[in-house]
């Protein structure tokens, strides 16, 4: 049997609920701060935010927050035994004396109630000196305020392409940023246990690294350090740095004052302090051949990093790396810059660059269609990649072919053309209302781009009466990471699931862990435990082999049974297996490890493999726009995606519709705005709060939903065939926002282009369906 | 500390209570940790609960309501359910059972506030079959005011439709034909201010009268909001909602009494589609959650110029009435408001009930627009009411919110449209009349120009589509 290859009955590819979903709808299921809820002697943090979006702290004068009752400490960079960063990159000041964006904490302050904090904070009494500031990435451009590398993509020669193109287009395109909006907020909670070992609960999806960062503050070595996680109420990337400074802070307030912290963000702190998706802006050059085929393209993307580097310059390298999406484009110049602007410090989000990327290119191809005389999908679908080629920074198309099966099988699902035509029909019928029906694809490289992240540690425990517990580096925040662990972990011992548990992630238990990120949680984390099951198989089949009278390597495990190969009616129980392998002196737990192979990566130069493989789907939606407002449904949306063979499907049909729903929201509703005047709240977030900052409620959820994961689709060298899921989905939305770009071209006359905003909110969509009907008053004098 | 006493999934507990404290907080400190805050501002439902209330029949409703947004002191002697309450690991409700095995909870966070929430319609004793374009009877606005980020929701609408009803041993059922607990005067001084919930009218207008910068609570859906986010604090807070006097509820020959007092879910209710522009209004007012909690009292109280019931009872020609010290007077909703934030109502008055003069006019809308379709908050509103013969308009009533300092009426607008035919050219003209009525301001929720094209745009859809079988489809 080869090592990924499935056995008969596996436990993996079972549609399984998710392994806390009775404790999530009982609301037993316990997040970091119902933890502090059970403690005694907690102290609550509050911080001291600026009122400025950049100003230089020119003195903090305590006295006062110590006069409010309840109040115990305020901690300042002098209290800081290590180092005062919060980042990994030198940059992130834990106590600042220059603050950066509007509300940037510059103090905190901890206190027997929240309430006492919260008083004891607006007590403190900060001056400031303030300094100019940047809040928009168009006045950081201008202004060449940047940070960070420069990186440049380039394959052939552009001047050249254009040259063969017959068309040659220009523009730009600016991109909103989106807020995380993870229902949990971020928390931690600490306290110091016996001889100094500080313990930290954290909703963290990089846990190793908010030990470090709590260790370095502290200025202990990392063995001192503890973090866990039990889970997170979402993450979708916002948790991948953000946390490490919260947990810092809650760690030295336990240290300080021996009791335990309480940090917790409520939805305003965290919208105004947690960095999000980044905002972009592209300036482009496009040329296509006479058959629409692009000959060249040439890009400068700006990301809007906000105040510090933060996850900017690998979210960037992603960008640069998904600018060709599903296609071939023989001349490519990409030059990417991240902008340092007064805000927030954008972060990886869901994508992490990739949507941003993509998005530049499909925009260019749906706004080109129409001058190009194709209508946009058979553009878009000629200008795929074919077997044999590779993407611009040189790494071979794996299986680019089945991007054209899997297009081809959705054309045919949503019923793409008959519907066309009767979209056209109800265009015709309705001046007032118009619709839209676009398919889009996504392939989505998969692997952190920064290669050593690509490794991944287990621990699995067999104990004397046949129970297992698995621990591995991955967290859970909702994907579904630790359902599908345990799948793996009952297939590679087969037993039944429910012999399997799994207990949460520490630092102390799997050491050096990878963030859970870029989608890799599964490969990597599932890697690991499967290596470490195969190795406590491996002790186990030796000694059922002496039972047995068969060579080790003819035993199978199969759902809580041990027999020979093809004699399932001679099997030994697992249980009873297990306690004599423990009686014959035999190791019944393992370490696991996992690193992907075959990666290389040059991110000077932004040349060589840095993916294991693409993942790959395609989106059909179709919008109403009501003309008078510009507001807008989901008609229907048909997705199919390419997840390999599914371990968890009822998991991946979760992570594909809560993927396109989350980018339908990126797209179209979510619209982050600051405040760009020159008045005293410069910088602010204004839309930062759930009422006015909208994602998608039940009324966004589209009226027909039809998602489907492609059959037969396994991905060798890869655990149990599978492909990487939580990101990609996201893409799948782009194909709403094409169809809205449709139905506003619907009000006007054939053949022109049609820019939309992004995010393409009711109002965004009604002045670009309002600017198509002026181009049909001018075509149609007299109407 | 005072405490108050609660039942919490039929546990009675006393429970320490200040002027301030939310019912979430309690119950969270209560190591009722699966109710969760997310926004605590009523948005995002994380911390729905049960609570019994007068079914007005000697009965009881379990209404869905935001735990973040409810004072305990409010709620003194309520009954209450949490998700805790409503079924454990090994014996789920079937709200539960269906959530968990359709993968209806990923990170699980908002879960048990969606369990609430349909538990809620779940236990509607009016769900029919096939109601709501659902066979089981479902109505999916149920969860309108719950937000998910990780499912995309597809799950959790299927959960809803595969509910059935509840047996005869479902408690919560069986609860239902037992009174609920009656509103229970509550006086409590705490360190963070005192808290008054009185036993009858002429106690609320003594303490108003003593307290003249008194907070008054009647929902409490924007001062939860106030408390929690701005951390605004009240040196006497009186509770008025429960008041037998607000909630009078009278159908007349000339006109419709509404207490100010009722919960928007129970005015719904009551109204049974009898007002057919507040039936198109209510789904379109915050969600189901802030609905069985808010009051027309509270949002003519607040006096906010995007609150959403200005525009239509603008349109409906809607007085409001006042009980003060020197008895009851009445003043018509286009004379209320003053300023921003500032109306006729005197220290010591209460907003009693909202008159509704009848007969209504046949034509109405209430176009709300906003960015998201459901519970978002207006950018521009507008209510109309036109009374169209022989092809004439006779009388129009048009209401605007988000346009200006206060609520309007667009009297230049209808004064464009009464005496003319009801006509394109008629409607285009007082269209560019609306367009240009008051002083639209640039936010985070739309541009002035934007605002602006809207109230123009308005009246442009209201006529073509009076006009035409094309009806946009609702929820």
């Amino acid at each position: 049997m080869s090592p990924h290859e499935r056995p008969a009955a596996a436990p993996v590819g079972e549609a399984t609920a998710h392994e806390s979903a009775a404790l999530h709808v009982t609301g037993h299921a316990l997040y970091t701060d119902d933890l502090g809820v059970r403690l005694q002697n907690l102290l609550h943090a509050w911080p001291v935010g600026s009122p400025h979006a950049h100003a230089r702290v020119t003195g903090l004068d305590t006295q006062a927050a110590h006069a409010v009752p309840g109040v115990v400490r305020v901690l300042t960079a002098a209290d800081v035994p290590g180092v005062n960063d919060a980042g990994v990159k030198g940059d992130e000041p834990l106590f600042p004396t220059e603050a950066m964006y509007h509300g940037h904490p510059v103090a905190w302050v901890l206190a027997d109630s929240e309430d006492a904090a919260r008083l004891g904070a607006a007590a403190v009494q900060v001056s400031y000196e303030p300094l100019p500031s940047v809040v928009t990435l168009r006045g950081a451009i201008a202004a060449g305020a940047f940070q960070g590398a420069q990186s440049t993509l380039a394959r052939g020669d552009v001047t050249l392409g254009f040259g063969q193109a017959a068309h040659v287009f220009t523009g730009e395109f600016d991109i909103g940023g989106q807020e995380h909006f993870y229902l949990e907020t971020n928390a931690a909670l600490a306290h110091v246990d016996e001889a100094g070992q500080v313990f930290i609960q954290s909703s963290t999806q990089h846990p190793t690294e908010t030990q470090e960062i709590a260790a370095h503050v502290l200025g202990v070595p990392s063995s001192h350090v503890t973090v866990q996680c039990l889970r997170m109420g979402g993450g979708f990337g916002g948790k991948e740095m953000q946390p490490h400074g919260y947990a810092a802070v809650a760690a030295l307030g336990a240290a300080l004052t021996g009791r335990p912290v309480r940090l917790r963000l409520n939805r305003t702190l965290d919208m105004t302090q947690t960095g999000k998706r980044h905002p972009f802006h592209a300036a482009w050059k496009a040329g296509f051949d006479a058959d629409g085929r692009f000959t060249a393209l040439e890009v400068t993307l700006t990301s809007d990093g906000g105040w510090s580097l933060d996850l900017s310059e690998p979210v960037m390298a992603r960008a640069l790396c998904h600018l060709d999406n599903a296609y071939f484009i023989p001349h490519v110049h990409a030059r990417g810059r991240i902008a340092r602007t007064n805000k927030t410090s954008q972060t990886a989000f869901r994508g992490f660059g990739g949507p941003q990327g993509m998005l530049v290119t499909e925009d260019i191809l749906g706004r080109v269609a129409p001058l190009l005389g194709l209508d946009a999908q058979e553009l878009r679908q000629r200008n795929f990649y074919q077997p044999g080629q590779a993407t611009p920074y040189g790494q071979p198309v794996r299986h680019a072919e089945r991007m054209h099966d899997l297009w081809g099988q959705l054309l045919a699902r949503s019923d793409f053309q008959a519907r066309r035509a009767q979209v056209e029909a109800f265009n015709a019928a309705h001046p007032h209302r118009k619709r839209g029906l676009s398919v889009t694809p996504v392939k989505f490289g998969i692997s952190f781009n920064f290669t050593a992240y690509n490794q991944a540690g287990a621990l699995v425990h067999v104990y004397k009466d046949g129970s297992v517990l698995i621990n591995h580096g991955g967290t859970e925040m909702g994907q579904g990471l630790h359902t599908k662990m345990m799948q793996v972990a009952a297939t590679a011992l087969g037993v039944p699931l429910s012999s399997v548990r799994l207990a949460p992630t520490r630092t102390d238990k799997v050491p050096n862990t990878s963030a859970t990120a870029a989608s890799s949680g599964a490969d990597l984390n599932g890697g690991a435990v499967k290596n470490a099951c195969d190795q406590i198989r491996a002790n186990l089949a030796a000694v059922a082999a002496g039972s047995l009278g068969v060579h080790p390597d003819d035993v199978r495990f199969e759902a809580g049974r041990v027999f020979p190969l093809g004699h399932p009616e001679r099997s030994l129980d697992w249980r009873a297996l297990v306690h004599d392998a423990y009686h014959l002196r035999t190791q019944l737990w393992a370490a696991g490890y996992y690193r992907t192979p075959g990666l290389h990566w040059d991110r000077v130069a932004m040349q060589g493999e840095p993916f294991k493989y693409f993942s790959y789907g395609a989106g059909v939606t179709e919008v109403e726009v009501d003309g008078f407002t510009g507001a807008y449904r989901v008609r229907r949306a048909d997705l199919l995606h390419d997840v390999g063979d599914s371990l968890s499907p009822l998991i991946d049909l979760g992570q594909v519709e809560g993927g396109y729903v989350q980018g339908l929201g990126w797209l179209t509703l979510e619209e982050l705005r600051w405040d760009e005047s020159d008045g005293p709240q410069r910088g602010r977030l204004l839309t930062q709060s759930a009422s006015t900052y909208k994602l998608p409620s039940f009324s966004e959820l589209p009226e027909q939903f039809n998602v489907n994961l492609l059959e037969r689709a396994t991905e060798s060298g890869v655990v149990y065939g599978s492909k990487a899921v939580g990101e990609p989905p996201l893409m799948l939305a782009i194909s709403a926002r094409e169809a809205l770009r449709e139905a506003c071209a619907a009000f006007g006359p054939p053949g022109r282009t049609t820019p939309l905003p992004s995010p393409a909110t009711p109002e965004a969509v009604y002045w670009a369906l309002h600017a198509a009907r002026a181009d049909q008053r001018e075509e149609v004098p007299g109407d | 500390m005072q405490t108050l006493n609660l039942t919490v999934n039929g546990q009675p507990r006393e429970v320490p209570a200040a002027a301030h404290t939310s019912l979430l907080n309690t119950l969270r400190a209560q190591g009722l940790t699966g109710c969760k805050e997310g926004c605590a501002e009523g948005e995002c439902g994380a911390c729905a609960v049960l609570i019994a209330r007068d079914d007005g029949q000697g009965g009881t409703r379990w209404d869905s309501v935001n735990a973040c947004l409810v004072t305990l002191a409010a709620v003194d002697g309520a009954q209450i359910v949490t998700g805790e309450g409503l079924g454990s690991p090994a014996a789920l409700h079937p709200a539960q059972r269906e959530l968990a095995a359709r993968g209806g909870s990923q990170c699980g966070y908002c879960t048990p506030g969606f369990v609430v929430s349909m538990a809620a319609e779940y236990l509607r004793p009016d769900r029919v079959d096939g109601q709501h374009g659902a066979a089981n009877g479902f109505d999916l606005h149920a969860l309108s005011g719950n937000l998910c980020r990780c499912t995309g929701y597809r799950p959790i609408a299927d959960a809803a439709y595969a509910l059935g009803t509840p047996d005869a041993a479902d408690p919560l059922a069986a609860r239902r034909t037992q009174p609920a607990p009656a509103p229970r005067p509550t006086a409590l001084n705490a360190l963070d201010g005192a808290f008054h919930r009185p036993a009858t009218l002429a106690g609320a207008l003594a303490l108003l009268a003593a307290h003249p910068d008194a907070k008054v609570l009647s929902g409490g859906t924007d001062w939860g909001v106030e408390v929690n986010l701005r951390h605004a604090r009240a040196a006497v807070t009186v509770a008025v909602d429960h008041l037998p006097e607000l909630r009078v509820f009278e159908e007349r020959a000339d006109s419709l009494l509404l207490g100010a007092g009722h919960s928007l879910s129970e005015l719904e209710r009551r109204l049974g589609g009898r007002v057919p522009l507040l039936s198109a209004w209510f789904p379109q007012f915050a969600s189901r959650l802030i609905r069985n909690s808010a009051t027309l009292g509270g949002n003519l109280g607040t006096a906010s110029p995007i609150g959403d019931s200005p525009p239509a009872l603008l349109a409906l020609d809607a007085s409001v009435q006042l009980v003060g010290p020197d008895g009851v007077r009445e003043v018509p909703l286009a004379g209320y408001f003053t300023g921003y934030r500032q109306t006729v109502r005197r220290p010591g008055e209460l907003i009693a009930a909202v008159r509704i003069p009848l007969p209504l006019s046949p034509l109405t809308a209430f176009h709300k627009i906003a960015k998201r379709r459901f519970d978002d908050i207006s950018s521009v509103a507008v209510g109309y009411a036109l009374d169209v013969r022989g092809g004439v308009v006779t009388r129009a009533r048009i209401g605007l919110g988000g346009v200006a300092a206060t609520p309007l009426r667009a009297t230049e607008t209808e004064a464009a449209l009464e005496g003319q035919p009801w006509t394109e050219t008629t409607v285009r003209a007082a269209a560019r009349v609306l367009g240009q009525t008051g002083t639209p301001l640039s936010d985070h929720r739309a541009s002035a120009e934007y605002r602006a094209a809207m109230l123009e745009q308005s009246l442009l859809k209201l006529w073509f589509e009076s006009q035409s079988t094309e009806q946009e489809v609702g929820a």
